[in-house]
């Protein structure tokens, strides 16, 4: 089992929400990533996803997609981020890690020899976003045998009938996408959040978390009432950046971010 | 390979999960995948409509002016003293290229739909052009989006899909080309998935794209083999076409893909030579991976990152390919070879004073080819070679190769 299933649980108990915060391996810098997702766990992150930069990843908006490419500029690979996880392990045995990408990187380093190495540098779950359950068969064979999760997206154009399909292959949680579009855009709409909620509710008794859209304590807050967890991703890196292009350091732009993400779990613990 | 090559082999694929052999699929991401279904339950249903197959038929007839000529390349035959070359002439389609037999089947698609808003990617702006064409004449709203680096490159068409009414969005990111403007539709396909209908330029994209752009392409290829027939009494004994994504080359040999003796010849985008490494050849020196909802060869480092292609023409300037042709490159029916941009700009040079037809820049590719392969064949054999577009639209990068202001 990995750390998810317990870690969730131990939420569930005390009667409190995940909080998930998505960055990108490698940016802004390589040496930044692994004291940063330290600095958000010290912030009241519950799990973290790790964002595996590719050169065309098509789900992003344009916060994250300048996300992957100053990842990329700074060469990070696949076997880089699994490194990242490895060192980030050397301080914290305890807290979940999800990544989070495209199908070819994986497809390239081969499915067998990526399940064994994300196990080796202590990965909890994937989330592979081109990777439909109808494509996963194979990759899922690998990952159930070193006892990884491979978490699926549900969005709001599921077919109440196809929740059902996913949910049979998925486990640690389902990542309930919130709006149709990219990560970062739209406007949530809770009510509509709560009507999915419930579908894929009557498939599961997964945890279920919530992603694209939730910018502040706010948005949190009114999905974290419905939901298990919430993702924040594009509002921490934009926080980061547009610090940063305003003349803060690298640290005070990171900072700016665990800031955010602090004020997150603030709104969600007191709501 | 261990594959028999028969007629049935072809009509088998792709299978119901979109796969031909180990390619193909449905890659994207779960917003996407209702919609894909839709368009595959639509599809198959009015595939086999008669009254749906007649609008098609009568729209390439009256709009399109198909059936295209095969022309018989007389000059150029005897100049090179092989096998006799003709040209199956989709430049003489409205909108100069192969690309609108396909942008019809699919506005139909998508009036049948009820989709009012029809976005396409483009490269070197012709299925651009080919799309905001239909969106015009159906009165659709139409957005194309295309990488900055080739609306620099095919002003011409730019300006002309802007004239059609369409609103051309400039894409920013990765090598803004072809490759970062399918990205960017796809990210407005998922945004606004409920009324947008997204016309896929190739036979490349997730299921059911491969399947349905092939089949309205081959019209190209069911012409030829009557023309063929009628000019000359028998097959040709080669097929030549440019292979970008592929969809030109798709149309004209998926009609002859039983016939065995029938050899055909795809021809990539060899850029400044395979060999360097600056190419948009990926059949030709790639490997199998995901991109843009299929499995496919494409060009990608050891990390799996997408390289950055090279070619002359915009069109060809892709790393992936449709997923039908890794699948024929693998069990050996289609054999993949690459032109450079060279040999392409002397090919251009060459049947524009020969025969008086200005081929578009990646049909030149093919005709490069073709030079090389009737020159080894002898007159009792013919070849017909895809003329799948004209070069009017590269007028102004051939004159800035060349240093010539126009």
């Amino acid at each position: 089992m990995s750390r998810l299933t317990p870690c969730f649980e131990t939420l569930r108990d005390s009667g409190r929400k995940a909080v998930i915060p998505y960055i990108v391996a490698g940016d802004p810098t390589v040496a930044s990533t692994v004291p940063m997702l330290h600095r958000l766990v010290a912030a009241g992150a519950n799990v973290l996803e790790l964002g595996v930069p590719f050169s065309d990843p098509m789900s992003e908006g344009p916060v994250i997609q300048r996300g992957h490419e100053r990842a990329l500029a700074n060469h990070v690979s696949l076997t880089q981020v699994l490194d990242m996880v490895a060192e980030f392990r050397q301080g914290d045995q305890v807290t979940p890690i999800v990544i989070m990408g495209y199908a070819n990187p994986v497809e390239r380093m081969g499915y067998a020899d990526f399940a064994a190495a994300c196990a080796a540098a202590g990965v909890d779950g994937l989330i592979t976003v081109d990777l439909p359950p109808e494509e996963v068969g194979p990759l899922n064979v690998e990952l159930q045998k070193v006892a990884i999760d491979n978490i699926f997206l549900i969005s709001p154009t599921t077919p109440a009938q196809r929740v059902g399909t996913i949910t049979a292959n998925a486990s640690g949680f389902i990542y309930y996408v919130a709006v149709k579009g990219v990560t970062g855009a739209g406007h949530l709409d809770s009510s509509d959040v709560g009507m999915h909620l419930d579908v894929i509710r009557a498939e599961t008794t997964l945890p279920i978390c919530v992603g694209f859209g939730i910018k502040d304590a706010e948005s949190a807050t009114a999905v974290g009432a419905m939901a298990d967890g919430v993702v924040v991703g594009s509002a921490l890196i934009d926080t980061m950046t547009v610090a940063m292009e305003s003349g803060d350091s690298l640290h005070d732009g990171i900072e700016k971010a665990v800031t955010l993400l602090g004020s997150i779990r603030t709104g969600i613990d007191n709501m | 390979m261990t594959e028999m090559i028969s007629p049935d082999l072809f009509a088998s694929v792709p299978d119901p999960d979109g796969r031909f052999g180990p390619y193909g699929g449905k890659f994207v991401a779960e917003t996407l995948m209702s919609a894909l279904a839709e368009l595959e339950v639509v599809y198959r249903g009015l595939s086999c409509d008669p009254d749906f197959q007649k609008e098609f038929d009568s729209d390439l007839a009256h709009y399109v002016g198909r059936p295209s000529p095969l022309y018989e390349a007389s000059r150029m035959s005897d100049a090179i003293g092989g096998a006799r070359i003709f040209l199956k002439r989709e430049d003489l389609n409205h909108t100069g290229a192969h690309k609108v037999n396909n942008t019809i089947g699919q506005a139909l698609l998508a009036k049948h739909m009820g989709k009012k808003r029809i976005i396409a990617e483009t490269g070197a702006g012709q299925h651009g052009v080919a799309s905001a064409t239909v969106a015009a004449r159906l009165g659709l709203e139409c957005h194309v989006f295309m990488g900055a680096e080739d609306i620099k490159r095919q002003s011409l068409n730019v300006y002309r899909m802007k004239l059609l009414g369409a609103e051309v969005i400039p894409v920013t990111s990765g090598s803004k080309t072809l490759k970062d403007a399918m990205n960017e539709a796809l990210r407005d396909w998922v945004t606004y998935v409920d009324n947008t209908f997204y016309i896929i330029g190739t036979v490349a994209g997730p299921h059911p794209y491969p399947m349905l752009v092939r089949d309205f392409q081959s019209v190209i290829g069911r012409e030829a083999r009557r023309q063929s027939l009628a000019m000359t009494g028998k097959l040709p004994d080669a097929l030549v076409a440019c292979v970008g994504g592929g969809s030109n080359a798709i149309g004209l040999f998926h009609p002859f893909l039983g016939d065995e003796k029938v050899a055909m010849y795809g021809v990539e985008a060899g850029g400044h030579g395979v060999e360097t490494g600056q190419h948009a050849a990926p059949l030709s020196a790639g490997t199998p991976g995901v991109l843009h909802g299929n499995r496919t060869y494409l060009m990608q480092d050891q990390n799996g990152q997408i390289m950055e292609t090279h070619s002359v023409s915009a069109g060809l300037d892709y790393p992936g390919v449709g997923p039908e042709h890794s699948w024929l490159k693998d069990i050996g029916r289609v054999n993949y070879v690459a032109a450079n941009d060279d040999e392409a700009l002397t090919a251009f040079h060459h049947w524009t004073r020969t025969e008086g037809i200005m081929p578009a820049l990646e049909t030149a590719h093919a005709l490069a080819y073709a030079e090389k392969l009737a020159a080894d064949m002898t007159p009792d054999q013919h070849i017909i070679v895809n003329l799948s577009g004209r070069g009017d639209k590269d007028i102004l990068t051939v004159a800035a190769i060349e240093g010539i202001e126009v």
